[in-house]
């Protein structure tokens, strides 16, 4: 196991990539902990599996330097690093048995025949598949095959990391399920560092311990799911997590008022606006209040998804989302309230702290 | 589902039984009418039964033919697919390179049986062809017209020259549908290059493999053009292959009966080998 240091690592697929918008990957500097769960979150092509394979080996960063414990890796092929990884799409070696599957990093290693057979047991038990052991790999579905692969990850005893890259695309509902519970719980008994990549907010959420959301190239946020729920640091953040993601809504600030067309909105106190820039009101449809009184809405429809109602309205002309619980009834002349809990402030994207210094959260 | 019994429905199946029969079945039933007849012109015909079928198992001709086409079967196919293969892992997987190998593979197969033979042909011989001439030059006592052994090289080569794309093309569809993930588990599974053909890219490989042995089997026992217009089955009887005796005997000597029994011989060994070998394949392939 290992922590994993990424310093200033930047990357573009073309070799003479100078401007900001030729780099898959911008800038990231950050690190992973001995023995963490992360997610890395975000849309397709935000830099996130290119990340993962910087990390793997099987991509060589354009700039900046990968520490596996303080060692400098960014040169090691994949083999040295030593790293485990899962891939979208199940790889198994089909013509092999399972426990040969399991057996084949060992072999590649030179490991002698009886230490084999120690760790390809004790991990066939792990992954629950004892029974398959003598069975050819290629009969398995899919979510057996998965485990195999996770299975040629873990019978090295030494990997630094375990890598996955969105592993449970191709897996029924109710398994995914199944799979990432143990997953977390081959987490908590044995200490890997783990790196999920997805973007699944409900698989990163439950995963992970702390969420590294990506976007266009660059982390946005690293956080607890609480975090990323409350206090999103970008629109993006706000917008890709939660469902409906956050309502974003431009305003003009005074003091501790936000003005939104010819509304005023009470904020909890006064951002240190720097008057620069575009300024929006962030706040998730969870703390929009439908009721008889406050900013009028025009009702667009509503969704009912069971436990609860997805309100879609216009609040001076802009879209926006609430939720009401199963009983709730929308009153006949709705107007909406924002809770000042979930009221977050943004200037040019990047939220700004209110009441305190402006600057980044 | 309730289903409608209508009897007429069978005339729908008629054009197409029209059409097996008269470039099937009636040409079949033609030869397996030769085959238990004889005749001696005048278009008068006397039931000879199994006379021709018996005549031709015990004939030394044709047991020496079948074996020398079962060579040459063997041989084209222990060089063709190793090479076939081999090429096929290093033609490029993108980039510029690909549709270039693509054209000039499939060059080969665009080019006409006897064309190839007459190519192969000028090629060889000692006067003007290049090959022939130039292996003279140095020294080298080439010339498929005398030398048995110098007309089978000839026509293993022309054939491995004609054909080797097939092989080639067919690994290459192979490989190219293999996911990216495949080769990068096996470096991080720390699998060596041989490794990495033997467990990931043969496995893929393998249906098109069956396919490819199975085509080039058929097509190499039932050979016929291009030697019968390089060496005409000679020097001797030395590349006198199956279908080259067949027509020797069909139209050469117009012995019809024995011919027609020897046709049906050979399809059905040609059957038979081709029923083994897809059997034995995939049931390899299965296990």
């Amino acid at each position: 196991m290992a922590r994993i240091d990424l310093d200033h690592i930047r990357h573009a697929y073309s070799p003479n990539a100078t401007k900001p918008e030729d780099f898959a990957l911008k800038e990231v500097h950050h690190t992973f902990e001995d023995g963490g769960a992360y997610a890395l979150l975000g849309p397709s092509g935000c830099g996130k599996t290119t990340l993962l394979n910087i990390i793997s080996g099987l991509l060589h960063p354009s700039h900046g330097k990968l520490l596996f414990n303080g060692r400098d890796v960014t040169n090691l092929s994949t083999q040295e690093r030593n790293i485990a990884q899962v891939f979208q799409f199940p790889v198994i070696y089909d013509t092999m048995t399972v426990y040969d599957n399991l057996a084949f990093p060992l072999r590649n290693r030179g490991v002698p025949e009886s230490e084999v057979d120690r760790k390809v047991r004790e991990i066939i038990k792990m992954i629950d598949l004892e029974s398959w052991a003598k069975r050819r790999a290629r009969g398995l579905t899919a979510d057996q095959k998965q485990k195999i692969s996770l299975g040629r990850g873990l019978v090295r005893s030494d990997v630094n990391a375990i890598l996955f890259d969105e592993p449970l695309t191709v897996i029924d509902p109710h398994m995914k399920w199944v799979l990432r519970s143990q997953l977390k719980q081959l987490h908590r008994q044995f200490g890997y560092t783990m790196v999920y990549v997805t973007h699944d907010q409900t698989e990163a959420l439950t995963f992970a311990d702390r969420v590294v959301v990506m976007y266009d190239g660059q982390i946005v946020q690293i956080g607890t799911p609480a975090e990323l729920f409350e206090k999103p640091s970008h629109t993006f953040v706000g917008y890709f997590i939660g469902s409906p993601g956050m309502n974003v809504l431009p305003v003009t600030v005074e003091g501790t008022r936000a003005k939104l067309g010819g509304q005023i909105i009470e904020l909890p106190g006064a951002p240190a606006a720097d008057g620069q820039g575009q300024v929006e009101l962030g706040i998730r449809p969870e703390y929009v209040r439908v009721g008889s009184e406050g900013i009028p809405v025009q009702i667009r429809k509503v969704e009912d998804i069971g436990r609860h109602k997805v309100v879609r309205a216009a609040i001076e002309g802009k879209e926006i989302a609430a939720i009401l619980t199963e009983d709730e009834e929308l009153p006949a002349n709705p107007h909406v309230r924002f809770d000042p809990a979930g009221i977050n402030l943004y200037a040019n994207s990047w939220r700004v702290n209110v009441a305190e210094t402006g600057r980044r959260a | 589902m309730e289903k409608t019994w209508n009897n007429r429905a069978w005339f729908m199946v008629l054009p197409v039984l029209v059409l097996v029969a008269f470039s099937a079945v009636i040409p079949l039933m033609t030869v397996v009418n030769y085959s238990v007849q004889d005749t001696f012109g005048n278009n008068e015909f006397f039931w000879a039964g199994s006379e021709w079928f018996q005549e031709m198992l015990t004939s030394a001709r044709f047991w020496e033919a079948f074996w020398r086409n079962l060579a040459f079967s063997g041989i084209i196919l222990a060089i063709e697919i190793p090479l076939g293969i081999f090429i096929a892992l290093n033609m490029p997987k993108s980039g510029w390179g690909v549709p270039v190998c693509l054209v000039l593979m499939a060059l080969p197969l665009l080019i006409p049986w006897n064309v190839v033979g007459t190519i192969w042909q000028v090629f060889g011989r000692i006067d003007i062809g290049l090959l022939g001439y130039g292996l003279n030059a140095f020294g080298l006592d080439y010339n498929y017209v005398n030398d048995p052994i110098d007309a089978w090289a000839t026509v293993v080569i022309m054939d491995v020259w004609h054909w080797t794309s097939l092989v080639v093309l067919l690994c290459y569809a192979g490989l190219v549908s293999i996911p990216d993930a495949y080769y990068q588990a096996a470096k991080i599974d720390g699998a060596s290059r041989w490794a990495v053909f033997r467990y990931i890219q043969l496995p893929k490989m393998n249906r098109v493999l069956l396919i490819a042995v199975l085509l080039r089997f058929m097509d190499s026992f039932m050979i016929y053009t291009e030697p019968f217009v390089v060496t005409g089955g000679g020097p001797g009887n030395s590349t006198t292959f199956l279908s080259i005796d067949l027509v020797k005997m069909a139209i050469g000597q117009f012995d019809l009966g024995p011919a027609a029994a020897m046709s049906i011989i050979y399809f059905l060994i040609i059957l038979l080998l081709s029923w083994v070998f897809y059997t034995v394949m995939t049931n390899y392939d299965a296990e």
